[in-house]
């Protein structure tokens, strides 16, 4: 927390600065250029998002603060700003020609993106109640925006509006938590707080203020009991939306989840494991016998979604760094399969539009092989069935609570993941198993790319985890 | 041993030959006959391979031979390759089977046929890979791993209720190996290592081997399968293709029995030495009750996936007598079996793919028509039976000879299981070859063809030899199997020993 000058603060938040900047020239130039200029602006958020995960990169080494400490660069902050933003660009290129078909050309569209994507960086790397608070609310308002953007439709309207007003509750009771925080340690930096509480065991205040953060970072991570928004916003919005909504966001917002429990109470970790451990099982559960109802592939996806932020918690409440390190490793491959599955999602179109029945695959194993095979190689990874990435995914997370001792949660875990399998084996039965129904449209080129990738990163994960668990490891160390 | 990783070039050939496959474009005739024909070179090649393992391997020790090991998940978690007499042959077992189930699966198979070659072709990786492994976390990656491919082999390939067959093969023993999965992290969390060696000379605390031994015993028990847990085999059996059924059987089956080897006996001793009665009764149940409801079946693939539960019955009750001739035989059992059952279901598959049925009252009289069939059928039946002078007559000897030493009363019960597999055996062969040839789509069948006699002939000259002459099997697991039950004794004896101090 040395009393760094602003060049040196600016210099440690330049891939923030960079985005925050770019975001506003993109916008600028959207606004007063005349012509068409969706795609130049597409294009420019891009490379825009490349340019400042190359920032991230090369910007700063080992564990830097900034802004009187409210701002913090460390191995952690790093590792999950590189993956928020594939995650970011994966939505991008997801978008761009579903937007062209369905109509909805607007510059904004990225703008926001990127914005979103500024505010999540600024959550992976907040280490100060306030500028969380600042991050999480631009990368919600971003978000808001981007679930209506397809304002002819009721649907995405209403999704839109639920996300808004439940998303504005949360912020709220989030706040509530902080101001509590704030009244019972003086001070909203997590280290402060941290020390303030050192060796005074339970406090009842915080404790309340803990409930209620959690209760705003469960909302923005989708965990049962706050997770009611997710099927219909994930159903209302445009698809590549959805896509985006399960994979960026969700890493920031768990990202954020780790910092703040391990930074700022890592001496009430007895009580808040508690809630972690109730929040995951219940979100485990849930994902799991929810989503074997659903028809729609989309609100699928969400309950799904729902499962693996409860498996990725698992890694948190073991509270140690290899359940960190789970986590890490959880969020990176869950970002490859939750993209790569959207893509498949994403072409999910007939002549007369899009489709988005699960009976609606039926017969892809004929009409189209290659989006067949993919999309079941991510549903088996998906249900966690070696030798695929998502076995690993769900290895390291129990293993750490395993290892912790947390037994019941480990077992519970494991029966909800039988459970889920259920239905990711549904998909493939009626992909492969069932007739065929009418054809799909054929996949568009960078679909393909992005689907190519997430599938071999998929598969490949086995032959050569060394250093995707390597860079969790060292990630997970800088929390401790 | 000598420079070429010769277990991960067995192990991860198919795999080469599934991508092969997997890039051939098309779906015409030429490219279906590529495909097969290279689904046909690939296990070939391996299995030739295979037997170099067999030929220089060492009888007179019990340690794992051709080892291979390099870094892998980070940790005490590597990739590490390696065999003893308990696995060897296993190996052997399924690089031997593979090609057979390819030609099984040459003409009867018609619908994607380059994707059926390639599920194939990795799922002889990963059950290679089981056999081989000496990592726990790596054996895991194996064992569960075939379960895709097998759930694809059944879903897409199988007959009515392939779908329900399917679901519930691939939910049955996910359930269980997952319990499986946190036994292992538990131990990596006690030992600190998942290294099969390491751990097999590793003592657990007497209380946590109860818990290790029943998630373990939920994994194995399914697959081998144990009564109660037995429902999903004769679904997935008759709706299974022919060669998936004849894997499921032959080699699938094995898993189960070979984990209780590799890892309950030895790992887990004193919590085997309390669960030994529990063994026991479920081996003795499974025998005489699944063969009272083969008697009973109609289906002849049903009948053969009864008679499989109840010869792996056989199999268990001889493994935990942990005597040398119950474990042997335990051993011998499983791979005769694996011969014998693999060829029950490939004698089916020929007179299915004449026939398109499955049930018994519409065969009879075969013999007059398909005499060389009716040879071939008889060997594997009479095999299955037990008869002195065929595989079969070994394994359930040795078995029960152990059994007897260990358990009188298991052993009586079990004796009158052999009898029941006569009478299903026999009244099975009785209706499908003998009586009068009277149903009017019989007349016209025809007799085996090369392709059958390719694949069956050698398992009739298998099931003969080793019925006489078992030594080349016995002599490559005797070592393996005398240093785990001395190991194992030794375990609990100085338990008892502790105890006894103890009580003074």
């Amino acid at each position: 927390m040395g009393p760094g000058t602003i060049n040196t603060d600016i210099l440690t938040a330049l891939p923030e600065v960079l985005l925050a900047a770019g975001a506003m020239g993109l916008l600028l130039l959207g606004a007063f250029r005349p012509g068409n200029v969706v795609s130049t602006v597409n294009w420019g958020a891009a490379v825009l998002l490349a340019i400042a995960g190359l920032a991230v990169l090369t910007g700063t080494t080992g564990n830097v603060t900034a802004f009187s400490g409210a701002f913090i660069v460390d191995d952690f902050a790093r590792l999950l700003k590189i993956l928020a933003l594939a995650g970011t660009v994966g939505a991008l290129v997801l978008s761009v020609r579903f937007m062209q078909i369905e109509k909805i050309v607007r510059f904004e569209y990225s703008v926001l993106l990127v914005l979103a994507a500024l505010g999540m960086m600024m959550m992976i790397s907040a280490n100060d109640l306030i500028s969380l608070y600042m991050g999480l609310e631009l990368q919600s308002l971003a978000l808001y925006v981007v679930a209506a953007i397809d304002r002819n439709s009721t649907r995405a309207s209403e999704a839109g509006l639920k996300y808004f007003v439940l998303g504005a509750l949360s912020s709220g009771m989030l706040l509530y938590g902080c101001s509590l925080i704030y009244g019972f340690t003086g001070s909203t930096n997590f280290e402060t707080i941290a020390r303030a509480l050192e060796g005074q065991g339970m406090q009842l205040g915080v404790l309340f203020g803990i409930v209620f953060l959690l209760a705003g970072l469960a909302f923005k991570v989708s965990a049962v009991p706050f997770h009611m928004w997710t099927p219909d916003v994930y159903e209302g919005a445009p698809t590549p939306v959805t896509a985006f909504f399960a994979s960026a966001p969700k890493i920031a917002a768990m990202a954020m989840f780790v910092r703040v429990m391990y930074g700022a109470f890592p001496g009430m970790s007895e009580q808040w494991q508690q809630i972690v451990v109730f929040v995951a099982i219940a979100s485990m559960g849930l994902g799991a016998f929810a989503a074997i109802g659903q028809t729609n592939i989309k609100r699928l996806m969400a309950y799904s979604s729902i499962g693996h932020m409860g498996f990725a918690l698992v890694g948190l409440a073991a509270g140690t760094v290899g359940g960190v390190r789970g986590v890490i490793v959880y969020l990176m491959i869950y970002l490859a399969m939750t993209i790569g599955t959207f893509a498949c999602i994403v072409s999910m179109r007939r002549r007369d539009g899009m489709v988005e029945d699960i009976t609606d695959l039926a017969g892809l194993g004929r009409s189209r092989p290659m989006m067949a095979l993919t999309m079941a190689i991510l549903m088996f990874s998906l249900a966690g069935i070696p030798p695929l990435a998502g076995f690993f995914a769900k290895f390291y997370v129990f293993l750490a609570a395993i290892e912790a001792g947390l037994y019941p949660l480990a077992v519970l875990g494991v029966l909800a993941s039988v459970v889920g399998c259920y239905y990711y084996l549904r998909i493939i039965k009626i992909m492969y198993f069932d007739e065929a129904g009418a054809e799909f449209e054929p996949m568009a080129r960078e679909l393909k790319l992005v689907l190519g990738v997430t599938a071999v990163f998929v598969v490949g994960f086995f032959a050569y985890p060394g250093p995707f668990v390597a860079a969790a490891g060292t990630a997970a160390a800088a929390l401790f | 041993m000598n420079g070429m990783p010769i277990l991960s070039v067995v192990t991860f050939l198919p795999l080469v030959g599934a991508l092969f496959i997997f890039a051939i474009r098309g779906d015409d005739e030429i490219s279906i006959r590529n495909a097969r024909w290279v689904a046909l070179w690939t296990p070939g090649i391996t299995f030739i391979l295979s037997l170099a393992i067999w030929w220089s391997f060492d009888n007179t020790t019990a340690e794992f031979q051709f080892v291979e090991q390099a870094s892998w998940l980070g940790g005490a978690i590597n990739y590490k390759m390696g065999v003893d007499g308990i696995s060897m042959l296993f190996v052997i077992l399924t690089t031997f089977l593979l090609p057979g189930c390819i030609i099984a699966s040459w003409y009867s198979i018609t619908t994607r046929v380059k994707e059926f070659m390639i599920a194939f072709l990795v799922l002889e990786t990963l059950m290679i890979g089981v056999f081989s492994a000496l990592d726990l976390v790596l054996f895991y990656l194996f064992f569960e791993g075939g379960l895709i491919p097998m759930f694809l082999i059944i879903g897409i390939w199988g007959g009515k209720r392939r779908v329900y067959a399917s679901f519930k093969f691939f939910l049955f023993t996910l359930l269980g190996s997952l319990l499986m999965l946190l036994a292992i992290m538990a131990m990596y969390g006690q030992a600190g290592t998942t290294d099969i060696p390491t751990l097999l000379a590793h003592d657990f605390p007497a209380g946590m081997q109860t818990w290790l031994w029943l998630a373990f015993f939920a994994s194995f028990a399914v697959k081998v399968p144990m009564w109660p847990v037995h429902t999903w085999l004769p679904d997935a059996h008759v709706e299974a293709p022919t060669s998936g059924s004849v894997v499921l059987a032959a080699i699938l089956l094995k898993l189960g029995g070979y984990g209780f080897l590799r890892f309950s006996l030895p790992m887990f001793p004193l919590a085997t030495e309390m669960f030994i009665p529990f063994v026991f009764a479920l081996s003795v149940i499974a025998i005489i009750y699944t063969s009272l409801v083969a008697l009973m079946q109609d289906d002849m693939k049903k009948l053969i996936a009864y008679s499989s539960v109840a010869h792996m019955g056989f199999v268990t009750l001889g493994l935990f007598t942990l005597s040398a001739q119950g474990v042997q035989g335990g051993i011998f059992q499983m791979l005769s079996h694996g011969l014998v059952s693999a060829a029950l279901f490939l004698c089916v598959g020929v007179v299915y793919d004449r026939m398109h049925t499955r049930e018994i009252a519409a065969y009879g009289g075969l013999v007059h028509r398909m005499p060389v069939y009716a040879f071939v059928f008889m060997v594997f039946t009479l095999a299955n039976v037990g008869l002195p002078g065929t595989s079969g007559f070994i394994g359930e000897f040795l078995a029960l000879v152990g059994a007897f030493g260990a358990n009188t009363w298991a052993a009586l019960l079990a004796t009158i299981g052999v009898i029941l597999s006569a009478g299903y055996a026999l009244w099975l062969y009785r209706r499908v070859i003998f009586g009068p040839l009277e149903k009017e789509g019989l007349k016209s069948i025809k007799d085996m063809s090369v392709n059958e006699m390719v694949v069956l002939l050698p398992l009739v000259a298998l099931v003969i030899l080793f019925g006489v002459y078992p030594g080349p099997i016995l002599d490559v697991t005797a070592v393996s199997v005398d240093n785990l039950l001395a190991n194992y004794k030794s375990a609990v004896a100085s338990v008892e020993n502790a105890t006894i101090l103890a009580a003074r």
